[in-house]
């Protein structure tokens, strides 16, 4: 909540000095036109950006005569329509060709693969108007936000970008704790990178896990807290690398990560905390009547914060992150760049702290619900 | 939310839900456990050392502290034993004095009668022997007083005339 605060008022900043560099922008002999386009260029390219992508790509370009190039490895997509069907990406050529495969077509619209006929057309629903087109590549008309394409949409299972990432971690973790692991077996000091990770280790059992589930149940917790900690963490820091990914930007992820944590609160909770919920003690009969709905709600809403907080909180830093690098290609004056490249850095190094604080505040408040679904009678 | 709702990738939810908990369980196995309980080992042994450390000087200060009760002890003893044997050394020349005092008195008191007594006899003896030698003198003095007539009654008169005065 703080961060996103803080994001806000970062923003509120940077407007100010975007207020105050394109108004020297007008004097100067800058013109306008083209400005505009780059702009939606670089909101389009942000907008891509936060979105997950069936190729891996480093970077695109466009050539001289005006052909999309892309850089990267094309990646398995997997859909489910009336059977497995597997096919590399590079088929969907980014959304600009219609891939076919054992008889059916398909193509890349906004992200996501929809079932074409051989043409690959796209047909609209909504309030698109009666017009029916094709569309090539990604956000080429940027009025069709209000549009739905009603083609059919297979079950898509594809590994994506995100999943490419996710895997990575995952391999990342399991390496990396199972030699920390290995070393304590011939001796109780860590040594290495353990030296590193013990601390981290033990701030999550002592200062997340103990406080607020208590010392007689933490030890059950202590794997999913670990795991998600450094999961999110990890993850979260490489999305501030160069390597363009955001995985817990993705509703997706931060749900799933959050639906684990209300199956286990949910699965975990004593008595006791069932019946705080459905018949609240100490409080009169019809309080605990109107209290039983609004706490079973509340079993919903704590996890549905934690979605929608690590994913707010993420995509946020990302967007504001690019548009501060974004200004750079649109005021191409002395004092825009060295500002832009300023502010990008500064807000680099606050995002890195988000990275790690969004991991603490996830697990901290998982270990929270935890605690009160195992927490005793004292009355 | 719609915005949301739209950009929710079943696919994506799926694989991170599949990989999350395999790396849950992988990890909790062979890494969160072990990790975990060499730590908790370590700690325990580190708490055990502690309080071994702790007891040991705790040890160490009851001995002291024994030792310095038993010089204590030692001295309230023998102050006691020192005192002990004044009182019973005061009482010892008390008691001898008060008897010796006593067998003086009697002793003394023996004296006095014996010489009370030998002074009696001596005193009847001496009457006695005065008595004997008065009663030969005067038979001695009648003898020969009496051997004359006139003296005879000279010494009748005498007499009379002694106990008249008498």
């Amino acid at each position: 909540m703080r961060n996103s605060f803080f994001s806000k008022k970062i923003v509120a900043v940077i407007f100010l000095i975007a207020g105050f560099v394109s108004a020297q922008n007008h004097e100067g002999e800058e013109v306008e036109t083209g400005a505009h386009d780059l702009k939606t260029e670089i909101k389009e390219y942000i907008d891509h950006h936060l979105l997950d992508s069936h190729d891996f790509n480093l970077y695109s370009y466009t050539t001289d005569t005006g052909e999309h190039k892309y850089v990267g490895f094309p990646l398995p997509v997997i859909l489910w329509d009336n059977g497995l069907k597997v096919f590399s990406s590079s088929k969907l050529k980014h959304g600009e060709g219609v891939a076919e495969v054992d008889g059916s077509y398909y193509k890349l619209y906004h992200n996501k693969i929809y079932k074409t006929d051989a043409e690959g057309t796209i047909n609209y629903g909504g309030h698109h108007g009666e017009e029916t087109h094709t569309e090539d590549a990604f956000g080429e008309n940027l009025v069709v936000d209000d549009s739905h394409p009603t083609n059919e949409k297979p079950l898509d299972f594809s590994i994506t970008k995100n999943v490419v990432f996710i895997i990575a971690v995952a391999l990342l973790m399991f390496l990396v704790f199972r030699s920390m692991a290995k070393r304590y077996q011939k001796s109780t000091m860590p040594k290495g990178l353990g030296r590193f990770l013990e601390p981290l280790v033990l701030f999550v059992r002592d200062e997340i896990a103990i406080p607020n589930i208590g010392e007689h149940k933490y030890k059950r917790y202590m794997s999913y807290l670990l795991t998600v900690f450094f999961f999110v963490w990890i993850i979260n820091l490489l999305g501030l690398t160069p390597l363009g990914v955001n995985v817990t930007n993705n509703i997706a992820v931060t749900f799933a990560l959050a639906i684990i944590t209300y199956f286990i609160t949910t699965f975990t909770g004593n008595k006791n905390y069932w019946k705080h919920i459905f018949w609240m003690p100490g409080v009169p009969v019809p309080m605990k009547i109107i209290l039983a709905p609004i706490e079973l709600l509340g079993t919903f809403i704590k996890p549905f914060s934690l979605m929608i907080r690590l994913y707010a909180n993420i995509t946020a830093g990302h967007v504001v992150l690019m548009s501060i690098i974004g200004l750079m290609f649109i005021f191409k004056n002395w004092i825009g760049s060295p500002l832009s490249f300023l502010l990008a850095f500064a807000l680099s190094l606050l995002e890195l702290l988000v990275a790690a604080l969004q991991a603490y505040i996830f697990t901290m408040l998982s270990a929270l619900y935890f605690g009160m679904a195992v927490e005793e009678d004292h009355h | 939310m719609e915005k949301l709702i739209e950009q929710f990738s079943f696919g994506l939810f799926f694989w991170q839900m599949l990989l999350f908990i395999a790396l849950l369980l992988l990890l909790r196995k062979y890494a969160w456990k072990p990790i975990l309980g060499a730590v908790e080992k370590r700690e325990e042994g580190i708490k055990d050392a502690l309080e071994a450390a702790e007891a040991a000087k705790k040890e160490m200060q009851n001995v002291t502290a024994d030792s310095e009760k038993l010089l204590r002890e030692a001295k309230v003893e023998r102050d006691a034993l020192l005192k002990e044997a004044r009182e019973i050394k005061e009482s010892i020349i008390a008691e001898a004095k008060e008897q010796a005092q006593v067998e003086g008195d009697k002793v003394i008191k023996q004296a006095q009668a014996t010489i009370e007594a030998e002074k009696k006899a001596a005193v009847a003896d001496i009457k006695a022997q005065v008595a004997n030698l008065s009663v030969e003198i005067a038979e001695k003095v009648i003898k020969e007083e009496l051997s004359n007539k006139d003296k005879q009654l000279k010494l009748v008169d005498d007499m009379l005339g002694d106990i008249k005065l008498n």
